[in-house]
């Protein structure tokens, strides 16, 4: 230890970012979306970036970045998924028939019964966790290549999904299950603000211990103010979010029936913001899951290091085959997730849910920072990336372009983003 | 004699029809050095991966100890005490130079998660023996040097208290200088009782380093002579003719 300190550690200069050890690439991101968010904002007068469309915009994102995070882990390991949304069809079929067929009808639970939704959502998990390990086993043991699995796997998932339901719309879902779809289950402002405080906190701590850590063994330490900064800037955005989302005000009709559901009338002049939903809740619940796991864990590493050579990581003991079936069975797990949001949003499952989606994913993911190469990636980057797509998607959708010029525009933005990404990676010498 | 530490029987390996390595015996001594010779493709890399479990021999049994071993992935070379620096280094380029070392073996925290300050403390006091000039611990290991990579790859080999050390072509990429380091380390480790198979092309250093050296061609062997008894031309001989002095002098 002592040999290791007592050598000078060189201080070079560094310019500001490298002194905030920020991420330049992940700046440059959060930088076209505040372009974008601004640009959009003038375009439609003021509309884009009110309290009621960024609060849409989340409860949109939600389920296309939740399998993101999941497809970081694919990509980074170097394989690809095409089956995501197919596969949350299936889920998302599955959970459907449970909850409004198998249950009271073979079980014989009364419609409405609490048990509904918990039992739907664990069938749902179980099946995507297990159609994703197989996928996973074939891909892994059978060395049948990615592409191939998870392509046969988009027909038969989205057709399976169909088979189960007879092409039906099932509906409408469980009231509870569809706590998970954004405007009918949000904490409230108060609650939200709890939430919003102890993240703040949480996030503030998470800086300062990681200083700790690292002055323990006598590593070096950025300065003082800039962890200030970092810790001010981060509670900053996490209470700025949940304001904005506070000052999205329930309409006064739905509120009216809100109350008049419970038996009560509602005061004159009453009334009360949404708050954080659940859905976003759970989304980031999942990104910070996944990105200690990505970040902390030995089964992260060993994602990481097989995507940067999956050889060594062969050759170092790792059990790169078994390390595939577990990436696709988490893969299939937040497919399912995926599918509670999706379809408690649209308060039915639909023949066509989902279609296409494994597009979005993959775009998020790639826009997001991750190499097709294999071997880098992140959580964070994956998610922004989808909240690009999505802002992207409404806003022009907003603005009045033709659903044809928006889909072409959104194929331009992602062969874009790749060149810069190349662009930026040979400039830096990033690998 | 005392058990070998390690003894290969009669190992056979094919790929697609081609013999790769064909009925070769070779063993190795506690702070035994043993040089592998031949051109390439004569099968040294290919019969050293069946040890480091990298490859399934098709035929052939392995001793360590005096012991059968089963060696079917590098897992359970690991176990034998078996560290191996490959040629190409086998380094996730992407990942820094403790998260290398550490690969398949990370240092945890009590609650399970990787503990990367105490395995970037413990990877600085190793480079600090190794390469003092080490510094790049932040970076991942593509923007090191070879010789910093090299290093890297060794400090992975040594850190483990190995008992068997595999050496494929460690000098390939290095300069003069390191070369010297990595001649000093294999004497170094030879001294506290580690046996070493040393795969090189350079049959000086296989005279310098080696106390016996196993030649091989067209994945045969050739012979094993003690480096002691042996000019260089007689290895060259061996390497290029596959003519085994000791059939000469009988």
């Amino acid at each position: 230890m002592t040999d290791a300190t007592s050598q000078p550690i060189p201080q070079q200069r560094k310019n500001i970012f490298q002194l905030l050890e920020l991420d330049t690439r992940l700046l440059g991101m959060v930088g076209a979306f505040i372009i974008l968010c601004i640009g959009f904002n003038l375009f439609t007068d003021g509309r884009f970036l009110t309290p009621r469309n960024v609060f849409n915009l989340t409860i949109q994102t939600v389920s296309v970045a939740i399998m993101a995070c999941g497809m970081v882990f694919v990509i980074v390991t170097r394989h690809i998924d095409l089956s995501v949304g197919a596969l949350l069809a299936t889920c998302s079929a599955i959970m459907a028939m449970t909850q409004t067929a198998f249950l009271p009808d073979v079980l014989g639970m009364e419609l409405g019964n609490p048990m509904i939704a918990p039992i739907a959502i664990v069938v749902g998990i179980v099946a995507g966790t297990a159609i994703g390990a197989f996928h996973g086993w074939m891909i892994g043991y059978l060395t049948i290549p990615a592409f191939i699995v998870t392509l046969g796997g988009l027909l038969v998932w989205r057709n399976v999904g169909w088979f189960l339901t007879r092409g039906q719309t099932i509906g409408p879902l469980d009231t509870n299950f569809q706590i998970f779809g954004g405007t009918n289950g949000t904490l409230g402002p108060t609650m939200s603000w709890i939430l919003g405080v102890i993240a703040a906190l949480a996030a503030i701590a998470g800086i300062w211990n990681a200083r700790r850590a690292k002055s323990a063994h006598g590593f070096p330490v950025k300065p003082v103010w800039a962890e200030l900064t970092l810790s001010g800037i981060s509670a900053a955005v996490i209470l700025g979010f949940i304001a904005t989302l506070n000052a999205y005000q329930i309409p006064q009709g739905r509120l009216r029936r809100m109350f008049e559901a419970s038996g009560e009338t509602m005061p004159e002049g009453y009334s009360i913001g949404y708050g954080l939903p659940v859905s976003v809740l759970l989304l980031i619940v999942i990104a910070v899951s996944m990105t200690i796991v990505a970040r902390r864990t030995r089964f992260g590493r060993y994602i990481f290091a097989t995507g940067g050579n999956p050889d060594a990581a062969e050759l170092s003991g790792v059990n790169t085959r078994m390390l595939t079936v577990k990436i696709f069975a988490l893969m299939g797990a937040l497919c399912a997730i995926s599918a509670v949001v999706a379809s408690a949003r649209l308060t039915n499952h639909t023949n066509d849910i989902g279609t296409l989606d494994e597009l979005r994913v993959i775009a998020a993911a790639v826009i997001g920072g991750t190499a097709l190469a294999g071997g880098m990636g992140t959580i964070h980057g994956a998610i922004l990336g989808a909240l690009i797509m999505q802002s992207l998607q409404s806003g022009m959708a907003m603005v009045g372009v033709d659903a044809p010029y928006q889909n072409i525009v959104v194929g331009i933005v992602l062969v874009l983003a790749v060149f810069i990404d190349i662009v930026y990676r040979k400039r830096t010498g990033d690998a | 004699m005392t058990t070998p530490l390690v003894e290969m029987r009669n190992m056979s390996i094919s790929f697609g029809g081609i013999k790769a390595v064909d009925d070769v015996s070779v063993d190795l001594h506690p702070g035994e050095v043993v040089g592998l010779l031949g051109h390439n493709g004569a099968g040294k890399s290919t019969l050293i991966k069946m040890l480091s479990g990298a490859y399934g021999p098709d035929a052939g049994e392995i001793y360590i100890n005096g012991e059968r071993a089963t060696i079917t992935n590098p897992r359970d070379a690991r176990s034998y005490n078996i560290e191996t620096i490959y040629q190409t280094l086998a380094l996730a380029d992407n990942l820094d130079a403790a998260s290398n070392l550490f690969l398949g073996r990370e240092l945890v925290t009590p609650l399970g998660l990787v503990n990367d300050s105490a395995m970037e403390a413990e990877t600085r006091k190793i480079m600090a023996r190794l390469n003092p000039n080490f510094q790049k611990f932040n970076a991942p290991v593509s923007a090191l040097s070879g010789g910093q990579r090299q290093s890297v790859a060794i400090a992975r080999a040594v850190y483990f208290n190995a008992r068997i050390l595999i050496m494929d072509e460690p000098t390939a990429a290095l300069g003069p200088q390191e070369t010297q380091m990595v001649a000093e380390l294999i004497k170094k480790l030879k001294a506290d009782g580690i046996g070493i198979f040393l795969i090189d092309h350079d049959v000086h250093a296989v005279l310098d380093l080696c106390d016996r050296a196993s030649v091989m061609k067209n994945g045969k062997l050739v012979g094993t002579v003690n480096t002691k008894d042996v000019t260089d031309d007689d290895l060259l001989s061996m390497i290029i003719l596959g003519k085994n002095p000791n059939d000469a002098a009988a």
